[in-house]
């Protein structure tokens, strides 16, 4: 038989090639190797490095595929002789038929391009993202839409008690109109305007922020990369900090939003960090760095760490000597940290003390500062969520210059720019409204504890932001999540208050429950109570 | 044997056993060497393996330079470096030093971007007139402002009112053959996020999306940047001024299946962007019929839709979807107003889709980059007053032409032709007269002649990925009667300064 001869089956194959042993079919088949075999390193080295090639290149296709559902998979029926019968077929020649299936199998794919005929298909990421849509932040974000709660209009409706707007501030008494036309000649709306933000907004952002904390730290306008909304500002970082299947350390509870705002596009994934009521849910260091090392063992590159300050849902802030921690933890681990601080203005404690982890670093030197991410949020303190404008302060100019090329895909629009600049540009009109927003928070935050109190309900010290955490682990017919979603049901279609349970924030302890407040008057807040306590009765009833 | 013949010459041949394990093992030690690049290096040692060990020794230098810098990921370092792309290069270029008809007159004027002042003063008169009612919407019916009208959080996608607004617009600027249907439809803050939405959408990481050359070169960004989608460019040729064939297409598809990577689109710019042609009907067709052959998607940039100013007609890609014979689902249409309304600050984009699990994802996706509730108020105000619309429409067609004939004319008396366009805001210019060499090379220092010497930013062919050498596009619709003459002037110069 001559080599050009085609390969009719492998028996006779290794009939000809006379010795009949497994080495020797090897042998014929595997002409790359043909060299190692017959050589010194004979069988072994022969198939161990085709082994490891392919471990490789599987393990190579996966990481690159990760998405596809159909990857790598060989189709059962691809090749005609990895069903060989031959039982003297060594090792080798197992794998090599295997990856010889792997381009035949994708080959024969490309040969007959219309066998699904009917329907285009769309991308597999978006299919998943299709699917996200039923966990209980966005069934109830849904029942609030249908049938929202007016006082006059529609005493009935569902009370929004989960996402944390803040409505009840009428900052624009001053006329909205004469701001905006102001600052829309016609320069302004209709040329292509650095899409993260001009210099002048910046500045204004830079001094609401000082104002926010209290003047304790000055911020470097030019640090300062504006985009729609904190969601875009946290992807827009996630990106740049985390490659995909790359992971941030997340402490849990967290805030609902990262799992679509970090993980869906970017691929980084979240590896969440159990804080326990024990401890009234502080970071503990010690479980930050278990948690390190866990995912590293697993092979999982860490990136860095989310935290929020004020800390959603808790609503407890971080102390300087936490933020001092966390700011070691990383620098040991050599990790970035992004500092979630969009409700920083929001501060309703009274002689609470927020701290900014840009004054931590303010001192540190560049290696550390350049570390640190904060991300605010303008929508939130102002109370303008249709304004839909974050920020981005950044010591890294690698993630400055980075993320300013990204803005043009979530960029801020003139119009908003120039209402911006017109409304915070002046420091009386932010010092006034920050504080009567404080006010305002604290004075329906107290109503609320006290109401909660009479019930028997017990919530957890909150200090800023516009949520308090509440603990309702005696109304839970059984201590599982699936009680915890029973109970967030009947708060939803019985009392119709829509709230977020412990498991959308990734709690550990089921039984908790976020009530953002700031959507609430003073006069709502005991309809919500009323409401309340009709579940309460329920749940206790049959208990 | 039959399978794995590479290396079965060197075996039986001359180089025997040596080199038949010489190579796999080089090869194998390339692959790993390669995968070891692509996942990104792990930290230096100092942090991964001295620390962990124990950290209590390693807070005592944590001040030491033990520690490194933190890096950023790989794929945001190469956005962090200066832009390598010519059409970067030149916008970044003239921000340094504009051109100014009074105050600077020796600074580089700029035809790189496609932006029109051509009708501010309609959009002056309008937005002084009703900017103010517009926000104030709500105030007729209760009497008082009512802020939450503008700042409450409203469904990402858009309002439905600003849909149906943009539904009547689109229809009415493509001509009243095909109406739009507000539920497909997906608004975005600018048509650079839309395109990456549905990019995102469409394929997957690692997939691809044909694309007729030269194109738009903010694709490039755009879409490679974060989806991980690739662009596979179909090269058109001046013979056919740079229309797109279905002979093309289908080379350009079954080359990329060779190599393995998975085809998940075709996307176009209608009119084109550079060169500003119109696709026909029958092309249209032919495409639409080609992608439902190979069953890959259809995405058709209609930007320019309302910017056209030529004799020939525009048609939508929806017009032939709807026509019936198709399986609409695969058809998806990017708008914008940053061209034809001059509103490039307003950054608004909309996504029109026939595939009903597209625009659902499209408005999940759209929590990244919607359209703030106060410009949604003005536009649902400006698109609704068919008057105003009729007669900007009219007039930014009219002023388009006029401003195209002279800038056209100018060049022609140089001797510098353009291809033949009917639609955009640019012209498509064949300087490979003033090419030293006809090459890329030649190209690119023709730009940076232009851009330093002539004072000129234009973008180069290659930026588009024009095959071609020395073509430019040219941006006219941001220029004054007068500053032609001054750009033809610097052009001659140019040309005379190279000639002698």
């Amino acid at each position: 038989m001559t080599r050009t001869e085609p390969n009719r089956s492998s028996k006779s194959d290794s009939e000809n090639s006379g010795g009949g042993g497994g080495g020797t079919t090897a042998m014929r088949v595997i002409v790359p190797l043909q060299g190692v075999v017959q050589g010194r390193g004979g069988l072994f080295l022969g198939s161990v490095i085709p082994c490891a090639f392919f471990y490789f290149l599987q393990f190579y296709l996966k990481r690159n595929r990760k998405n596809e559902p159909d990857s790598g998979e060989p189709s059962p029926d691809s090749d005609p002789s990895s069903g060989s019968p031959d039982p003297t077929r060594s090792q080798s020649v197992g794998n090599l038929t295997e990856l010889a299936s792997l381009p035949r199998s994708l080959s024969r794919i490309l040969l007959s391009p219309r066998l699904s005929g009917g329907a285009v298909s769309i991308s597999g990421r978006a299919g998943c993202g299709l699917k996200g849509g039923d966990s209980p932040y966005h069934v109830g974000q849904k029942r609030v839409e249908e049938d929202p709660y007016d006082e006059s209009g529609n005493p009935d409706g569902v009370i929004e008690l989960g996402s944390a707007h803040n409505t009840k501030m009428d900052w624009v008494s001053e006329d909205p109109g004469e701001a905006i036309s102001d600052g829309l000649c016609m320069s302004g709306i209709a040329s292509y305007e650095p899409s993260h933000g001009l210099i002048e907004l910046k500045t204004a952002v830079a001094g609401f922020m000082s104002e926010a904390t209290k003047n304790s730290v000055s911020f470097d306008p030019t640090q300062i990369v504006l985009t729609s909304g904190a969601a875009s500002a946290i992807e827009i970082l996630s990106f740049c900090l985390a490659d995909s299947g790359n992971a941030f350390l997340v402490p849990t509870p967290c805030s609902p939003g990262y799992d679509r705002d970090v993980k869906w596009r970017t691929g980084v994934d979240l590896i969440h960090v159990p804080c326990r009521s024990a401890d009234n849910f502080n970071i503990s260091m010690l479980v930050l760095d278990r948690a390190f090392y866990q995912a590293k063992k697993r092979g999982v590159r860490i990136r860095g760490v989310i935290i929020s300050n004020p800390w959603n849902p808790t609503g407890t802030l971080l102390s300087r000597e936490n933020l001092y921690a966390l700011l070691d933890f990383a620098r040991e681990r050599n990790i970035h940290i992004i500092s979630n601080e969009v409700f920083a203005g929001s501060v309703h404690e009274e002689g609470g003390e927020f701290v900014s982890m840009a004054e931590v670093v303010d001192t540190e030197e560049n290696v550390d500062r350049e570390r640190v991410h904060i991300i605010y949020d303008l929508s939130k303190d102002l109370s303008f969520p249709g304004l839909r404008t974050a920020a981005i302060y950044s010591f890294n100019e690698s993630v400055l210059s980075a993320s300013r090329k990204l803005t043009t895909l979530s960029p801020v629009s003139s119009p908003t720019q120039h209402l911006l600049i017109s409304a915070i540009s002046s420091p009386k009109f932010v010092q006034r409204f920050v504080k009567t927003n404080r006010e305002r928070l604290m004075r329906v935050y107290a109503e609320l504890v006290k109401g909660l109190k009479e019930l028997g309900i017990e919530c957890t010290r909150s200090s800023g932001g516009f949520f308090c955490w509440v603990d309702m682990r005696g109304f839970m017919s059984s201590y599982s999540e699936k009680g915890e979603i029973e109970l967030w049901n009947k708060l939803l279609n019985i009392g119709k208050i829509n709230v977020i349970p412990g498991s959308c924030c990734h709690c550990i302890e089921p039984g908790w429950f976020r009530l953002c407040f700031s959507n609430l008057s003073e006069r709502d807040v005991p309809v919500a109570m009323n409401r309340i306590r009709k579940v309460c009765e329920t749940c206790k009833s049959q208990n | 044997m039959r399978l794995i013949v590479p290396l079965q010459g060197v075996v039986q041949g001359r180089g025997g056993l040596f080199v038949g394990s010489l190579i796999p093992c080089c090869l194998f030690y390339f692959l790993q060497l390669y995968l070891k690049r692509r996942r990104s290096p792990p930290p230096p040692d100092s942090d991964s393996t001295e620390l962990p060990r124990t950290s209590s020794r390693s807070s005592l230098f944590t001040r030491g330079n033990s520690i490194g810098r933190v890096r950023v990921s790989s794929r945001a370092s190469p956005l962090a470096k200066p832009p390598d792309s010519p059409y970067y290069i030149g916008l970044d270029r003239v921000k340094t030093d504009p051109y100014d008809r009074v105050t600077n007159r020796d600074g580089i004027i700029q035809l790189g971007l496609a932006e029109s002042t051509l009708c501010f003063d309609l959009l002056q008169r309008w937005m002084s007139e009703n900017l103010m009612d517009s926000l104030m919407m709500q105030s007729d019916v209760d009497g008082g402002f009512d802020v939450s009208s503008i700042a409450m959080y409203q469904p990402f996608e858009g309002l439905l009112e600003v849909r149906v607004a943009f539904a009547d617009f689109m229809s009415r600027i493509m001509g009243g053959n095909v109406s739009f249907d507000p539920s497909n439809m997906v608004i975005t803050a600018g048509g650079t996020p839309a395109v990456e939405v549905l990019a995102f959408c469409l394929a997957d990481h690692g997939n691809a999306f044909l694309i007729p050359s030269p194109y738009y070169p903010g694709f490039d960004r755009d879409i490679k940047f974060r989806t991980g989608v690739e662009l596979i460019p179909v090269h058109c040729r001046s013979s056919d001024n740079f229309t797109v064939t279905v002979s093309a297409l289908e080379q350009a598809l079954s080359q990329a299946r060779k190599r393995g990577s998975k085809v998940s689109g075709i996307l176009f710019s209608n009119p084109s962007n550079p060169v500003g042609n119109i696709l026909s009907r029958e092309t249209l067709h032919a495409i639409l019929s080609f992608a439902q052959e190979k069953n890959i998607h259809v995405i058709s940039d209609e930007i320019f839709a309302g910017s056209v100013y030529g004799d020939k007609e525009f048609v939508s890609m929806a017009e032939v979807a709807a026509s019936g014979d198709f399986d609409k689902s695969r058809v998806h249409i990017i708008y914008g107003l940053s061209k034809d309304l001059s509103l490039p600050g307003f950054r608004t984009g909309v996504i029109y889709s026939f595939h009903e699990d597209v625009v659902s994802a499209a408005k999940k996706l759209m929590r990244f980059c919607s359209m703030p509730v106060p410009v949604q108020r003005i536009l649902i105000s400006l698109l609704s007053d068919t008057r105003f619309i009729e007669e900007y429409m009219a007039a930014h067609r009219q002023r388009i032409r006029d401003k195209h004939f002279l800038f056209v004319e100018g060049l022609k008396q140089l001797g510098i032709p353009c291809a033949e366009s009917g639609g955009g805001l640019y012209c498509w210019v064949d300087m490979s007269s003033l090419l030293t060499s006809y090459s890329e090379k030649g190209e690119l220092e023709l730009f940076e002649k232009l851009l330093s010497v002539a004072k000129i930013n234009a973008t180069p062919g290659t930026a588009c990925y024009c095959i071609e050498p020395g073509w430019f596009r040219c941006c006219f619709t941001a220029l004054a009667d007068e500053d032609i003459p001054v750009i033809m002037e610097r052009i001659k110069l140019l040309a005379e300064s190279s000639t002698s």
